[in-house]
């Protein structure tokens, strides 16, 4: 990291101020957006930049949150570069819209910042509103720290509109733990992010709105017709996961600073045993991590950067032949007994050569993540590679799920 | 080596701001910052958490502290408070906004004590009981890790015009009239 090739300077900032700082670098047309906390520094920050003439671009300050998704959906159809941002309750109320803006191909780029959903009120961090969302048809990546939330949102827009994907995209990162943490974020020129988004003005032009010229958006689709936009859809996203790789590439070699794509792989090459996870924890199970190599254990991290599409292929090459996996989920899949993302990982099982899976669910409602956790699980994590015990799901901040057995 | 700081105060004493303005200032050393709080709804008068750490290494953690080595309380009211002092490593310092020197907080691991009137040279400086720059300025005096230089130029990111002036002399009347004890 830091090991810049172009001039640069490092600003402490929130993960908040990192990613409206990257909506201003990429130049958009259209920002429409609603505060909600801990989304709402992002919007002030833009609302700033536009005030002070920093952001050329129509700022819609809509009255809520699905009329924000449906001003850049339009937009967007209509040929601009847009940007919005939500969390939780608000990424709910624009639900519908975020299925349309998937349904129609719209290239959005949007963050969301984690947040629990409404049923049981809370300004809390979580992924819960991420899971709710996950088979809309965005590609979803998520973020580590303030640094990787501005450099995968100027990534995005090389997503999301190249030509061969044309998809909506959401940059996931944990509300207050990543929203409101400060830290020095290198801020790139804006010659250099023009420079790196340049090549999309190469490629061939996508359709879009032209005055006096018929567009049909938001097509009806019946039988074959649907299955056909559906199965372009599914095939686009699964391009996006070797897309994904070459921009990361590239961005590494203008900007300095590689991530490894759609999983980054953290001491891994001699693990036993790793921990599986995303988002802000990855910072936290890094340095126990290295606390526990200097003890000689030998575990690794695979940090999972994007989420949708699911990256089976790279998790499948990175966890194969270990000896286990603890599976760390910030959200719940009802009806599973282990985390959403453990669940899935579970139906490439067989491919991973005899490597055994283990669900730890927390974090949940701004629950922390503590290196004292992360502890446990790697403890939990070997116990199973030792053929102990160990149960299939451990509710590691709520002893009382793991007692009373709740199946 | 890393610092573990804790800080203590309510929503309204820019509480966020005191961590984000050191974290500030240790980069500007070429050291590492990393803060951020912990509350529910924003409102003013709601207690309010906030972590720093400031390492000559990359921090990479993002928990909250459990164990910290440095408390720095801006709301006085918290000072004999059982959860500010919790978790505190042997040797600790303790930083407390507080009208005078007191000499009735103590704890079996707490080894510094410095107090400065905060409230007071904020009233007199800018004319609000906004403490945050005052405590930033004798943070660096009692902790030692910083010289007031870079924690002055780290207000330039906060203010501007006559308010930045104005905090800069906070910041420096912080440094130089902070009391320490050695306990």
């Amino acid at each position: 990291m830091n090991t810049t090739t172009t001039p640069s300077r490092i600003k402490v900032i929130t993960g908040n101020a990192a990613a409206a700082i990257a909506a201003k670098l990429a130049r958009p047309d259209v920002v429409a957006a609603y505060p909600i906390t801990p989304q709402t520094e992002v919007i002030e920050q833009i609302s700033t930049f536009h005030a002070s003439g920093e952001m050329d671009c129509e700022l819609i300050t809509v009255e809520g949150e699905n009329s924000a998704m449906n001003a850049v959906m339009a937009a967007s159809l209509a040929g601009g570069r847009v940007f919005t941002a939500s969390s939780s309750w608000g990424l709910v109320f624009m639900y519908d819209a975020v299925l349309a803006v998937a349904g129609a191909r719209a290239p959005v780029v949007m963050v969301n910042v984690n947040r629990e959903t409404p049923g049981i009120i809370a300004v809390s961090s979580g992924q819960q509103d991420m899971i709710s969302t996950r088979d809309a048809g965005w590609i979803f990546l998520i973020a580590e720290d303030c640094q990787e939330v501005l450099d995968l949102v100027l990534q995005s827009y090389r997503l999301a509109e190249d030509y061969d994907i044309q998809l909506p995209v959401m940059v996931h990162y944990d509300g207050f733990f990543l929203s409101y943490l400060s830290e020095g974020v290198d801020i790139p020129e804006q010659e250099t992010v023009d420079r790196f988004l340049s090549v999309l003005k190469d490629q061939p032009r996508r359709t879009v709105l032209t005055p006096g010229q018929k567009l049909g958006v938001g097509s009806h689709g019946i039988l074959g017709g649907y299955m056909e936009l559906r199965h372009k859809h599914v095939t686009a996203m699964e391009r996006s996961k070797a897309k994904f790789e070459e921009i990361d590439k590239e961005f590494a070699s203008i900007f300095g600073r590689s991530y490894g794509g759609q999983v980054e792989e953290y001491r891994c090459d001699d693990a036993d045993i790793v921990l599986l996870g995303s988002g802000s924890m990855c910072g936290t199970i890094k340095s126990v991590i290295d606390d526990q190599r200097e003890k000689g254990v030998r575990i690794g991290l695979v940090k999972m950067r994007m989420y949708r599409p699911f990256p089976h292929q790279a998790l499948v090459a990175a966890l194969k032949g270990k000896k286990a996996v603890g599976v760390v989920d910030r959200s719940l899949a009802f009806g599973f007994d282990g985390g959403p993302i453990y669940t899935e990982l579970k139906a490439f099982e067989t491919r991973l050569d005899g490597a055994q899976l283990v669900s730890f669910i927390d974090g949940i409602a701004n629950t922390d993540i503590t290196k004292t956790n992360v502890e446990k699980m790697i403890q939990m994590t070997r116990d199973l590679a030792d053929g102990k015990d160990v149960p299939e799901v451990t509710w590691v901040s709520y002893p009382d799920a793991n007692t009373k057995g709740g199946k | 080596m890393m610092s573990e700081v804790r800080f203590h105060g309510r929503g309204g004493q820019g509480v966020v701001t005191t961590s984000k303005i050191l974290a500030n200032a240790f980069a500007r050393t070429g050291q590492y910052g990393a803060s951020f709080p912990m509350f529910g709804f924003e409102r003013r008068g709601a207690p309010v958490t906030a972590f720093g750490r400031f390492s000559d290494k990359p921090v990479r953690e993002k928990t909250q502290i459990y164990n910290p080595n440095i408390l720095v309380v801006l709301d006085p009211s918290q000072k004999k408070a059982a959860n500010v002092f919790a978790g505190l490593l042997p040797g600790g310092m303790m930083l407390l906004n507080d009208k005078k020197n007191t000499d009735d907080v103590r704890h079996e691991n707490l080894r510094k004590l410095a107090v400065v009137d905060a409230n007071g040279i904020a009233m007199e400086e800018i004319g609000l009981p906004i403490p945050n720059t005052v405590v930033v300025g004798a943070f660096a005096k009692m902790s030692g890790l910083l010289d007031i230089a870079p924690v002055v130029e780290a207000l330039a990111d906060y203010f501007s015009g006559k308010k930045l002036a104005a905090n800069e002399i906070c910041a420096q009347r912080g440094f130089e009239q902070v009391q320490m004890i050695d306990l």
